[in-house]
């Protein structure tokens, strides 16, 4: 059972989205929808499961409905259609006390324009998710307090949201999601409204603390590299529909329609690509007789960016190890010049 | 399906309005009328001037409304008159026996404390209050007088005012509802519910208050529903997100963000209400109003104008204090940015 499953949501945004409904369903588009009947077409038969402990990317521009999708598994936003399981409970079952209870405990969300309470402190604002639980206070700021450790913001406690920089108020929003202990995390472009070099810096503090956490993350973003970074899995959307699930690798190697090559076209492969992805296993490599001169080792785990100049440097084969030592396969020049070339791979290197 | 419900709406509409003139033709009295009523669309001479049997009969029925009400309901409105005159009465008292230095004192304390010990504004509101004993001796119990009736009928804003403003933002429907009301408490003249206050309060403060109630109420339900609805909706999200119950978000969130609002209406509130308190000094009120209402009478321009600089005055009091109040609320809400590093 996956954590999260999402099952044929549709939502539709206008009066009367009941009567479009049929329409949607029937594969009208979201142009014609909206010039015959007036109504959006927020999602469009949107199904999904996310696993327990992943963190999943779901991407697309702006308008294509990503924070609209977010918001369901909450049920911020009520679907049209179509049914959400958390656990395997059908949030869409539950009534207002349970849903409140539900929020309380099961997760957690951190929002792009931070969302803090502007007359909370710090700590009053880490501690918000508790003080509705209805914790006591010294136990409220104890924990408020970890999490404000957890994300390096110690000193600043008893300071108020806008007397901090986007980047540390965004970590007030990251440690108020961490507060509540919940093992799912929304994070609506947590970090598109950062500069780059604090994006970068937050994206690694995600990534450790998930390391320890081993939260179930799902992370909106519009941003391509962010996703190949954080996405254990990756889904695109266009326009309310998602046009491809996969892993990052997925992605890049086999994109599904244009509008993904179109996304994927200016990423920098040698930055995103791992060497264990690539490489020919020993049988291969034996097989099509090529001649091992001139052997470079490198790890498994090594992007193609890291060893790349030295391959630039003297013509080599590209012996593939991992953390012991032991040979896993090799890299040939050919084999690295088709990674990194643009075009389609036509599915070769399927991860 | 809705084109019909429309044409249905329109049907019902037109019915009501020929209904409307066949009422005001019947009740038109036969001196008015032509002698049958074929007569209209035989003689035309009736589209010339306004015809007298095209009156539709308000005054009549409202009159005898108002009877009616006074007849049945009078104890209700006498057990309000009560209680409102008895809290007058009572704060108007133990503020008058006060020694005067006494009373400067007070409102000295409560400016230092209420605008957050800022010196400047305790001091300009320490001189005001003394230029309303000095402007005229007799002058200090009638702005007592003023005060008080403004305090009461500004606290019976609050108390209504406040909540029915919360009210209006949480519920669509509430506030189509009462929108209008509002409109038509701040459009109608002050006089055509001064009258009916006097019918249902008799003479003297309760109807004062009563008229401040509606002339100054509107604007703060108003600020406070606009307040409300200006929350960002993120804040309101992020507090739904982690399983606030609408009660908890109200409390928590939305009422403390709408607060500077809040004191503004509050602050225009007070306003409307000395501006309302004089007009109420036609009605038999006293305080400070009827010194420009017996200028007036007098033609007497220096005693007028006296009297309106004691209400400048007063208004200048009351101001400073709800400003700074609501400054300070604004401040520890929304406090500037410091630079840290």
């Amino acid at each position: 059972m996956s954590k999260i499953e999402i099952k044929n949501v549709y939502k539709i945004f206008g009066e009367h989205p009941s009567k479009v409904l049929p329409m949607v369903q029937e594969g009208a588009t979201k142009e014609e929808i909206l010039e015959k009947t007036g109504h959006t077409v927020g999602l469009d038969n949107v199904s999904l499961n996310i696993e327990e402990g992943e963190t999943f990317v779901c991407m697309g521009l702006s308008g294509s409905g990503k924070s609209t999708l977010i918001r369901h598994i909450n049920r911020l936003i009520d679907p049209t259609s179509g049914d959400i399981l958390v656990e395997g409970t059908n949030v869409m079952d539950l009534d207002k006390k349970n849903l409140i209870e539900f929020r309380r405990h099961k997760m957690s969300m951190v929002f792009q324009r931070f969302g803090l309470f502007p007359h909370k402190t710090v700590m009053e604002n880490v501690g918000y998710g508790l003080e509705v639980q209805g914790k006591k206070l010294e136990e409220k700021n104890k924990i408020a307090m970890e999490k404000i450790e957890a994300v390096g913001l110690n000193g600043f406690e008893h300071q108020y949201p806008n007397q901090l920089s986007g980047g540390m108020q965004q970590r007030v929003g990251l440690a108020r999601a961490l507060a509540t202990n919940t093992d799912i995390m929304l994070m609506d472009e947590a970090f598109s409204a950062l500069d780059p070099l604090i994006r970068t810096e937050m994206q690694k503090q995600l990534i450790n603390l998930q390391t320890e956490l081993k939260k179930t993350i799902v992370f909106i973003t519009h941003d391509l590299d962010e996703s190949l970074k954080l996405g254990d899995h990756i889904g695109i959307l266009n326009h309310g529909k998602l046009v491809q699930v996969g892993t990052p690798i997925d992605i890049i190697m086999n994109p599904a329609d244009d509008y993904v090559a179109a996304f994927v076209k200016d990423v920098n492969r040698a930055k995103v690509i791992k060497a264990k992805i690539i490489m020919l296993t020993p049988e291969d490599f034996k097989k099509n007789g090529e001649k091992q001169s001139n052997i470079i080792k490198v790890n498994e785990n090594d992007f193609l960016d890291e060893f790349l100049p030295k391959v630039c440097l003297t013509p080599a084969t590209i012996e593939v190890i991992d953390n012991d030592g032991n040979i896993k396969g090799y890299i040939t020049e050919k084999v690295l010049s088709k990674a990194l070339t643009k075009s389609n791979a036509n599915g070769a290197y399927k991860s | 399906m809705n084109k019909y419900k429309t044409y249905l709406k329109y049907f019902i509409y037109s019915a009501i309005f020929v209904y409307v003139i066949i009422i005001s033709y019947r009740s038109a009295r036969p001196r008015y009328k032509p002698e049958h009523y074929t007569d209209i669309f035989k003689d035309f001479s009736w589209l010339n001037d306004w015809p007298k049997w095209l009156d539709f009969p308000l005054m009549q029925p409202i009159n005898s409304g108002f009877d009616w009400l006074i007849s049945k309901y009078g104890l209700f409105f006498d057990g309000i008159n009560n209680f409102l005159l008895g809290i007058y009465t009572s704060m108007r008292n133990s503020i008058v026996d006060l020694p005067w230095p006494l009373v400067i004192a007070m409102v000295i304390t409560i400016t230092y404390f209420a605008s957050g010990k800022k010196i400047q504004t305790t001091v300009l509101v320490a001189f005001c209050t003394f230029f309303l004993g000095f402007l005229s001796p007799r002058y200090w119990d009638k702005c007592i007088m003023t005060t008080c009736i403004v305090v009461i009928g500004m606290l019976l804003c609050i108390i209504i005012g406040i909540p029915v403003g919360i009210a209006m933002a949480r519920n669509k429907k509430v506030r189509n509802a009462l929108l209008p009301v509002l409109d038509l408490m701040q459009t109608i003249p002050s006089f055509c519910y001064l009258i009916p206050g006097i019918l249902l309060f008799g003479l003297g403060a309760v109807p004062a208050i009563i008229a401040i109630f509606v002339y100054a109420v509107p604007p703060l339900i108003r600020l406070t529903d606009l307040g409300i609805r200006l929350v960002d909706k993120e804040v309101i999200e992020a507090s739904e997100a982690f399983g606030a119950s609408k009660k908890q978000t109200l409390w928590g969130v939305q009422i403390p963000l709408a607060l500077p609002n809040i004191m503004q209406g509050i602050n225009q509130c007070t306003m409307m209400s000395l501006a309302m308190v004089v007009i109420a000094s036609m009605i038999g009120t006293r305080g400070i109003g009827d010194e420009v209402l017996l200028g007036l009478q007098q033609l007497n321009v220096g005693m007028a104008t006296e009297a309106g600089i004691a209400i400048v005055l007063l208004a200048i009091i009351f101001d400073r204090i709800t400003q700074s109040y609501g400054e300070k609320l604004q401040e520890r809400t929304q406090p500037k940015k410091k630079i840290n590093f």
